[in-house]
């Protein structure tokens, strides 16, 4: 099975996450036009190869974080605390 | 071509089986067609029949990047049916049904169709209520559908776990019983058969690596591994891999790609002669002519171009499935593989034209296509030839998620991965 290294627990099963769509998608105004929030909630990347996605750890700690993952081989490259989360002691 | 008859097969029986000719030519590449289809699939070759039979559009070639057949149409678990609820999707789904039921004879090759009817199990009165929604829905649009008992379950399906200590007990059910199953790879094959005896070049081995267009943005060809070809119209049927070739005109989709795998056991003797499906288990299931017990489940559950999935999923599909039939238990498991689905914000297809001149897509399938296969074929013929949709699939037009016309049969928003 694959390992996910959770930022605040390190390595743990992949049955332990659920993914939560891709990250850096950046949230419009809630005045912005129509365009820019179709492509807000329906359009995706969808990369083959390198992505980076949220994921979060339903089963652990129930944090929100960022995976760097191969859509074809996945093999996970890096984990990150999502920006403003403070890093586990 | 040799048509394929009682008496061909005695003739040959006498021949010694020796004289039976090539079912496709294996075409090299021209320089120019009228239209291009990129996937040589179930839909890629559906499409390039009906653009030869029913639009008189024979130069036409099909690119596939493997072989014929080689992605999704020969992943799946087989399963035909058209029980759906909402309107548009009945309306498609339903022709697409009736192109099944005459389709052996259509193409002159037997596609196996058994309609064996699909078997919803209801595990709960909330559940009963829904189906009896649906079941209604789907006769007022002209779709046989029958709520049924307990005791009828019994009897359709005797090794089905429908005691009251079931992990999942059983309170009725709704059953389509035109629906069934169909010999997946012989769709394949009858198409490419019947498509390149009306002039159709198949090409396998090719991929396109790039969409050519003029200076007004307009396709006029594409390039491929073997060589650039020129055309009027190109076609997308590649499921699975919809965004790559996308990519390639900067169309951004409302698609993202998972891995759903599927698995059979090793075969046995007739036990099981309906499809049983149950969603609270997250199963589906039904026996191949081989006698295999043949199941799937949900999908990985995060995106994936990889044609192979995790046990953990094989697991949970084997655990539902031996929770309904028990018996089950006791068979080995022979194979497992996956496929790439493109899955929708809404979890319905996409057939229409794109904002780039000369440009069509099919996609979208989600967990759908091989069902979809005669009628996405033959409404995506009508789409490129008219340059215009055809009325079926005017409701899954790319620009549904604009206009907020989403075709959401679960009703659980732009989160793929639960369609």
């Amino acid at each position: 099975m694959m390992l996910i290294p959770c930022p605040w627990c390190g390595p743990r099963p992949r049955v332990e996450f659920s993914y939560g769509g891709p990250a850096d998608r950046a949230r419009p105004a809630d005045d912005a036009p129509l365009e820019d929030w179709t492509r807000y909630v329906y359009e995706r990347d969808n990369p083959k190869g390198a992505a980076r996605e949220l994921w979060r750890h339903g089963a652990g700690c129930r944090q929100w974080f960022v995976l760097e993952r191969d859509t074809v081989t996945h093999a996970v490259a890096a984990s990150h605390p999502l920006p403003g989360a403070e890093v586990a002691p | 071509m040799t048509r394929y008859s009682a008496l061909s097969l005695i003739r040959q029986g006498f021949a010694g089986h020796t004289g039976w000719s090539r079912a496709w030519r294996d075409a090299a590449p021209q320089d120019h067609y009228d239209v291009v289809i990129v996937g040589g699939g179930g839909h890629g070759l559906a499409t390039a029949y009906y653009l030869a039979r029913n639009h008189g559009l024979t130069r036409v070639a099909v690119l596939e990047k493997g072989w014929l057949g080689g992605g999704n149409v020969g992943r799946n678990t087989t399963i035909v049916r058209s029980n759906y609820l909402l309107d548009a999707n009945a309306a498609f789904y339903e022709h697409g049904l009736k192109l099944w039921e005459g389709l052996s004879r259509d193409l002159n090759f037997n596609v196996m169709l058994s309609p064996r009817g699909v078997l919803n199990l209801a595990h709960t009165d909330a559940q009963m209520e829904s189906f009896a929604r649906r079941g209604n829905a789907m006769r007022l649009n002209g779709i046989d559908a029958d709520l049924v008992d307990l005791p009828s379950i019994r009897r359709l399906a005797p090794l089905l776990d429908t005691s009251a200590e079931a992990r999942f007990p059983v309170v009725g059910g709704l059953i389509q019983r035109r629906a069934g199953t169909a010999r997946h790879d012989a769709v394949a094959w009858g198409y490419a058969r019947a498509a390149d005896a009306l002039g159709v070049d198949l090409i396998q081995g090719c991929e396109v690596t790039a969409i050519e267009r003029d200076g007004t943005g307009a396709v006029t060809g594409v390039e491929t591994t073997r060589g650039r070809i020129g055309c009027e119209k190109v076609g997308l049927c590649v499921a699975g891999h919809t965004t790559q070739l996308a990519d390639m005109v900067d169309l951004r989709l409302p698609i993202e790609s998972h891995v759903l795998q599927a698995m059979v056991t090793e075969p046995v003797k007739p036990c099981l002669d309906t499809v049983v499906t149950s969603g609270a288990a997250h199963c589906y299931i039904s026996q191949t002519d081989k006698g295999e017990l043949v199941f799937g489940g949900d999908l990985d559950g995060y995106p994936s171009y990889a044609q192979r999935g995790e046990t953990a999923l094989i697991e949970h599909v084997c655990a539902a499935a031996v929770a309904l039939f028990p018996a089950f238990s006791r068979l080995r498991l022979m194979r497992t593989w996956g496929g790439i689905m493109d899955m929708t914000m809404d979890g319905s297809p996409i057939i229409d034209k794109t904002p780039v001149p000369g440009l069509y897509l099919n996609g979208g399938w989600c967990y759908g296509g091989f069902k979809a296969t005669p009628a996405s074929g033959w409404c995506f013929a009508h789409t490129i030839a008219h340059d215009h949709p055809h009325p079926l699939v005017e409701p899954f037009a790319l620009d549904r998620f604009a206009r907020g016309a989403t075709l959401d049969e679960k009703g659980v928003g732009p989160t793929p991965v639960l369609h």
